[in-house]
């Protein structure tokens, strides 16, 4: 029979060596089990004589604690090698393209229409709508467009042959919020408008902002800030900005608004047009029961393809209505 | 509007380059459309004569000149031209001469005779685009003087694009003024001297329609020389503001309209009947025009008619019967004063736009009648000669423009500027700009010149002095105003939530115009409310949609054209729904066509069917919150009979999604199934505010139920009956399996659900569950034929 020190030499080189983990468990058993050899040298404590047996057992207790160690250090090491195998075993090819639905996106003019009443509505404005197709009254005479002014061959008319028309800016918003409201009005009016005229810059159908603001000693000075703010705010740097006198029915005075834009490609920067603008016209504040004496206002209205090409870099008008999903799919 | 700025400068002291013209004139509010040189570049260009011509010895058509260029040497030169002739003067390069960048004139031989210069064409020289033969100059031309300075061809033509309130600044006179306003330059404005009668000869005129003609000047001319030619300096003034020459009567009257904004007219006084009559026409009554038009003319427009009928359409055009002809000897000149509101729309309703209409639309001088009349006398008897009667104004004073004194508060104007102005600076702006000024408490009372019709009130004096202020020097004030809360909207869902949802399901967005063709529409059988356009641009966009349809199936037959195999579109707009009254309804619709899903290596590709279109509106809707939703059959023509819904909710229905028609499609030739949907977006985006419920701590139990049902038996049926008999226990409910075996249980189907059972109280127990179940299966029996499946 071995001495304990040979068993447990023994036990040990046979637990370095074990190469899996079930193989480990029944070295457990074998040595550490209900009869195990370990074991076993327990139980024949009990013929020994006490001076031997006090020796004798902590002799084989030492061996058990340094066993039991030694296989819970072993099994450590062979969890952590078989974790290792697992893991190896389910690499996946992460260059492999993802599963599910591709994103769509967004219309650029849908994009550009929203970043701006994104921005007003920061400066406080309310969105209102109104009808696209218009009576005369709100398109034109309520405007201060006299019939048959010279302003109104201006406006390539759709008409319906009935008095009615499509609205040829979002202007009539402006009457239809008044008329609701009482003063002071702090709106803008996004949405579709309608001229007769296709050609490589101008669509039959576009989209316009409108923007209103009446109240109480409201200057042009404020007006120049506001739509500075916005220029700046919407392309988010600081743009030269020009006010040039103007004409529109329904504003005096009435300017048209340049902003400074480098073209790139070594061009020279120029003036681009994007809006139009004015003090409200006391014959348009009349018409809606607003006491130009007490109110004065300003409005203001902008074509959004244009400020959306200049955003994103479109080139051709025409592409925002051919819908061609390899132009739209640039956008998100 | 185009002018020479030469002539401008005939009236005020200004000296700009181009770039100055275009800045300044474009901040006045006179935008600049243009500023082109009248002449190419050139130098050493002088006039010459041709004193000998013969031709070529060897080339047919050239010949070889001897020129006078004013020196005492003949040049020997080889010409073209066909026109080239003995006594001929003509404009004249010398060897040394640059010609635009690419022309420089050296001696030559030309087919071995010696040439020492150019004779020019006047396109040659960037005149004109005459290049029939050389530019031919009237015998008085100073020989051997540089061309250059003689014709003043260091001078620009200015487009500007002028607003139609500016009437005033559409002649030489109005822009002077404004210009000598803005430039703080001196205007000069021309005594026009009168022409003293030398005859008594007159034609009587009649006003016969009030306001519509309160001044009518005319004078009859006797014994003018029809051989006679429009002089050079007034054929190139002409030029230069984009006029032809005519004929010298017809050029004056052109000259007198671009400088003093006065239309006139020059009828053949041998072809009017006695007198001339001003008068509203008549039903039946029609009139050949100068151009050769003839048209009808009624009560609605404005006639000068002479003993017989009318002869000229007022302020628009003359007639061809009482026109001048090329053996005219005695004309009656026209000068007078049209209502605008008169005039306005008539040339545009005959499809005519004239000089003349233009300005009479927007108004013309009322006081500038007589003055233009005088000065086009001057100018024929200058040019053609002949006899002037006296000038016959008629005319009912009362009926014109008055000058209307406006007050002008200072402290309104600082306001509505956001400016303090001193008092002298808009003094000096308002008397710049020819207006008449007094101030007294606060106020200026401000006259206005009779040409500016357009300063009616405050607020355009108003703009008057912030445009020649400049507007660039009105401050920006930061953006204030009083903070306010606008509507926070929860119970609505915003439009772009729902796109953004969409896009995330993978549709694209799209607009559409909202005209479509009528055959548009018929294709997918909503042409019934169609709104048609009077004047639609073009028979492919003739009516309103009634759908969004259509845009969205072009788009996507389009795409797929485009080699898109898998295309997924959406689009919100309104629709525009006929009926007694036009509704305008906001919609929300989608196509899809091509696989379910993207192509991917891990995924297998399956067709688009009805439950994936079905599942984006479901999506859509459940953005609104949890509000009872069904799927109903449609039977609309377009959607596919078997394979298409109509959504409601609450009851209401909102739209329909599935399957297109196959017969739309092949109408629409659109090869493949597509899917869509469409959706009112007004009880779409009504949204519930979300209020929370007591939530339960007791675990939930999945019992399973599998029944055979008739075909015929749908899911929602079976749904209602379960919901029923569950009732408040019933937390969820899955459709996990829907199974067809024509061989094992022919006629029906097998339908197996999940249900999700928890009790908010207690922990459920089989005691209180079992029933429930059989009691659902019992009554899923009795009333739907169904069979529990073994």
């Amino acid at each position: 029979m071995d001495t304990i020190k040979e068993i447990q030499h023994r036990a040990r080189a046979a637990i370095e060596a074990c190469q899996d983990l079930q193989r480990l468990d029944e070295l457990r058993v074998g040595y550490l089990g209900k009869k195990g050899e370990i074991t076993a040298q327990l139980k024949a404590l009990a013929s020994l004589d006490p001076e031997q047996r006090k020796a004798f057992g902590a002799a084989v207790n030492v061996a058990r604690d340094d066993l039991a160690l030694a296989i819970a250090d072993r099994k450590t090491v062979l969890q952590a090698a078989a974790l290792e195998a697992l893991l190896l075993s389910q690499k996946v090819d992460v260059s492999l393209p993802g599963r599910g639905e591709q994103r769509g996106g967004l219309h650029p003019v849908t994009r550009a229409m929203q970043r701006a009443v994104d921005i007003f509505s920061r400066l406080g404005f309310d969105v209102a709508t109104g009808p696209e197709v218009e009576q005369d009254y709100y398109n034109f005479a309520a405007l201060n467009f006299p019939e048959h002014h010279p302003a109104r061959a201006m406006h390539d008319t759709f008409y319906f042959g009935d008095g009615r028309l499509l609205r040829t800016h979002t202007s009539p918003v402006q009457i239809r919020v008044m008329e609701q409201q009482d003063p002071p009005y702090r709106v803008i009016a996004p949405g579709k408008v309608y001229r007769s005229d296709s050609d490589q810059t101008h669509t039959p159908m576009f989209h316009q902002i409108e923007g209103l603001l009446v109240g109480e000693g409201v200057s042009m000075a404020d007006l120049k800030g506001l739509l500075h703010t916005f220029v700046n705010a919407f392309f988010e740097r600081s743009l030269a900005m020009r006010f040039r006198p103007s004409y529109f029915p329904f504003t005096e005075p009435s300017a048209e608004v340049d902003i400074g834009w480098e073209k790139g490609g070594g061009a020279e920067p120029g003036w681009l047009e994007i809006l139009g603008c004015g003090m409200v016209h006391p014959n348009v504040l009349r018409a809606c029961n607003v006491d130009p004496e007490r109110y004065s206002g300003y409005a203001f209205g902008m074509g959004v393809e244009r400020i959306a090409m200049l955003r994103y870099g479109v080139t051709d008008l025409r592409h925002f209505y051919e819908n061609d999903l390899q132009f739209l799919r640039q956008f998100h | 509007m185009k002018f020479s700025a030469n002539w401008l400068k005939q009236w005020v002291k200004v000296d700009l380059n181009a770039v100055q013209w275009a800045e300044r004139l474009t901040a006045a509010g006179l935008a600049v459309d243009s500023v082109e040189p009248v002449a190419a570049a050139f130098s050493h260009v002088v006039v010459a004569e041709i004193e000998a011509c013969k031709p070529h010895p060897d080339a047919d058509k050239l010949s070889v000149c001897s020129v006078n260029d004013g020196s005492a040497e003949r040049l020997q030169i080889v010409c073209g031209a066909p026109n080239a002739r003995v006594g001929l003067r003509v404009p004249l390069a010398r060897v040394g001469a640059q010609i635009g960048a690419d022309l420089h004139i050296r001696k030559a031989q030309l087919r071995g005779v010696e040439s020492a210069g150019m004779l020019c064409s006047a396109r040659e020289l960037g005149l004109s685009e005459d290049h029939s033969g050389l530019m031919e100059l009237p015998p008085d031309a100073p020989l051997g003087v540089d061309f250059r300075s003689w014709l003043a061809l260091d001078d620009f033509s200015i487009e500007i694009d002028l607003t139609p309130n500016r009437s005033d600044c559409l002649c030489i006179r109005g822009l002077a003024r404004d210009v000598a306003a803005n430039c703080a330059a001196e205007f000069q404005d021309r005594i026009i001297p009168s022409v003293a009668a030398q005859s008594d000869d007159a034609l009587p005129v009649r006003l016969l329609s009030g306001e519509d003609c309160p001044r009518y000047a005319a004078r009859v001319i006797r014994g003018i020389e029809p051989t006679a030619k429009t002089p050079l300096w007034m054929m190139e003034a002409l030029r230069r503001c984009g006029l032809r020459s005519i004929s010298p009567v017809v050029d004056i009257t052109n000259y007198v309209l671009l400088e003093l904004g006065q239309p006139m007219h020059a009828f053949d006084l041998d072809r009017l009947d006695r007198e001339i009559v001003v008068r509203r026409g008549r039903q039946g009554e029609s009139l050949r025009l100068l151009n050769g038009t003839e048209v009808e003319l009624d009560e609605g427009v404005l006639a000068i008619c002479d003993g017989s009928g009318p002869v000229a359409l007022a302020g628009i055009m003359g007639g061809a019967a009482s026109s001048m002809t090329d053996t005219t000897t005695s004309i009656l000149l026209e000068s007078a004063w049209f209502k605008p509101a008169t005039i306005m729309g008539k040339a545009r309703a005959y499809g005519l736009h004239t000089d003349a209409s233009h300005r009479f639309e927007r108004g013309v001088d009322p006081q500038g009648q007589v003055r233009a009349i005088e000065r086009a006398t001057a100018l024929v008897l200058e040019i053609c000669g002949g006899v002037p009667g006296p000038v016959l104004v008629q005319e009912d004073v009362h009926c014109l423009p008055a000058p209307r004194p406006i007050r002008l508060r200072h402290d309104r104007l600082n306001q509505l500027m956001g400016l303090e102005f001193e008092r002298s600076q808009v003094e000096d702006i308002l008397q710049r700009l020819g207006m008449e000024v007094s101030f007294a408490d606060g106020s200026w009372t401000v006259t206005a010149p009779s040409a500016r019709m357009d300063i009616a009130i405050e607020e355009d004096l108003i703009e008057e002095v912030a445009r020649i202020h400049g507007y660039d020097r009105i401050p920006e004030a930061p953006p204030g105003g009083q903070l306010a809360v606008g509507s926070a909207a929860s119970h609505t869902v915003s439009l772009m939530h729902m796109r953004q949802s969409l896009c995330a399901a993978g549709y694209q967005e799209a607009i559409n115009y909202s005209f479509v063709d009528r055959r548009q529409l018929e294709a997918v059988h909503q042409a019934g409310f169609a709104l048609p356009l009077a004047n639609p641009l073009s028979a492919e966009m003739d009516v309103m949609r009634t759908t969004l349809l259509p845009g969205l199936l072009a788009n996507l037959a389009y795409n797929v054209r485009r080699q898109q195999a898998r295309v997924r579109l959406f689009e919100t707009g309104l629709a525009y729904i006929q009926q007694e009254t036009l509704q305008e309804i906001s919609r929300i619709c989608g196509v899809a066509t091509g696989s379910a899903w993207p192509e991917q290596w891990a995924q297998p590709v399956r067709k688009l069917d009805f439950f994936d279109i079905k599942g984006d509106v479901e999506r859509l809707i459940a953005l609104r919150g949890d509000t009872p939703v069904s799927f109903t059959p449609f039977g609309e023509p377009w959607a596919h009979p078997g394979a298409s819904a109509c959504v409601e909710l609450g009851g209401k229905p909102i739209g329909w999604c599935g399957a297109v028609h196959p017969g739309v499609l092949k109408t629409l030739d659109i090869e493949g199934e597509v899917f869509a949907f469409e959706l009112d977006l007004d009880l779409l985006q009504q949204r519930q505010i979300p209020h929370a419920c007591p939530i339960s701590r007791f675990p939930s139990i999945r019992r399973d139920i599998a029944v055979w049902v008739p075909h015929e038996v749908t899911f929602a049926q079976i749904e209602t009956v379960v919901r029923g008999e569950a009732a408040d226990l019933l937390q969820d409910l899955v459709v996990f399996d829907v199974y067809l075996d024509e061989k094992l249980k022919k006629g029906y189907k097998s339908i197996a659900i999940g249900l999700i059972l928890q009790n908010v109280s207690s922990t459920l127990v089989d005691e209180l569950v079992d029933p429930v179940i059989h009691q659902a299966i019992a009554t899923l029996e009795h009333r739907l034929g169904a069979q529990l499946r073994g």
